[in-house]
């Protein structure tokens, strides 16, 4: 199946529309990832603190 | 599976191996979704453009099915008072405002070539415009409330009532004369949609989909976590 990449004059709009969508969940993935990354480190970081001053 | 899962321990040994998956599946149905959708013949109306559909639609779907999990989860945190509920609803509001956005974004561009107007004041596009509005209000006022507990009481408040507004969405083409087009792809007597395009349409939907649902996890995880990040510091502080 050969791909359709050549959008003529409406490649304007539509290609626009592709690469909003691309930033936008590319952002949503790595903000997402990156906080629960962050608080899992934070909790280790304090239970290993609470462990230590125990 | 609810009740079970509200169990916070149990909840965060299912999403460990559940989000990932999800993921998966959301990576497999977007790519092929894709290809499908550029290997598509064009449109004999609308020519190139059929192909926003494939990001529009389910960017609404998404959007919209977002909102309905933010509605259950404030449900179980008023009447249960359960704080995975919280975290849930917490963890939903951004992402289901990402995704509208992004409908009302993509739709604009395919608004511009078709209607000769990046917006117009119809009942369909004026109600997914509240829709990111709500969104908007609740994590503005979770964001304002300092009280945690009673910013999340009070933003769940606002997402119940904002449920009314997913019928007056979905029923908005059939009530009022608009712009937008009718129903077409679940609709009586069979999509109006051939299949060369209803194929990467409902693909890309499962797609959506799976992405939201592995996303709502993870960022449910994390407010999970960071809930307990805060008891920890307060017990450290005694």
């Amino acid at each position: 199946m050969a791909l359709d990449l050549d959008l003529g004059k409406y490649a304007v709009f539509v290609w626009p529309a592709y690469a909003v969508t691309a930033v936008v969940l590319a952002s949503m993935i790595a903000d997402s990832l990156a906080r629960a990354r962050r608080w899992r480190r934070e909790v280790e970081r304090r239970e290993t603190d609470a462990g230590g001053a125990r | 599976m609810i009740a079970a899962l509200a169990n916070p321990q149990k909840f965060m040994s299912f999403s460990r191996w559940a989000a990932p998956v999800l993921g998966v599946l959301a990576a497999v149905s977007i790519g092929a979704g894709l290809w499908l959708g550029f290997a598509a013949p064009e449109d004999y109306q609308q020519g190139d453009t059929v192909r926003i559909m494939f990001i529009h639609v389910p960017a609404a779907w998404t959007g919209m099915f977002a909102y309905a999990c933010l509605g259950g989860a404030s449900f179980f945190s008023l009447v249960f008072r359960h704080a995975l509920a919280d975290a849930a609803a917490r963890a939903c509001a951004p992402l289901g405002a990402a995704f509208t956005g992004l409908a009302l974004v993509t739709g604009s561009l395919w608004g511009k070539p078709m209607w000769g107007a990046w917006w117009v004041w119809d009942a369909r596009l004026t109600s997914v415009l509240i829709l990111f509005l709500l969104y908007v209000g609740y994590m503005a006022l979770q964001a304002a409330l300092e009280d945690e507990a009673k910013a999340d009481r009070a933003s769940a408040i606002l997402a119940l009532v904002g449920l009314v507004n997913l019928p007056i969405i979905h029923f908005s083409v059939m009530w009022w004369n608009t712009l937008h087009q009718g129903e077409s792809v679940f609709r009586k007597g069979g999509s109006a949609l051939a299949p060369v395009y209803l194929w990467p349409l409902l693909i890309m939907g499962v797609g959506y989909l799976a992405l939201f649902g592995a996303l709502w996890l993870v960022r449910t995880r994390a407010e999970v976590w960071r809930r307990r990040a805060r008891a920890l510091a307060l017990k450290a502080a005694g």
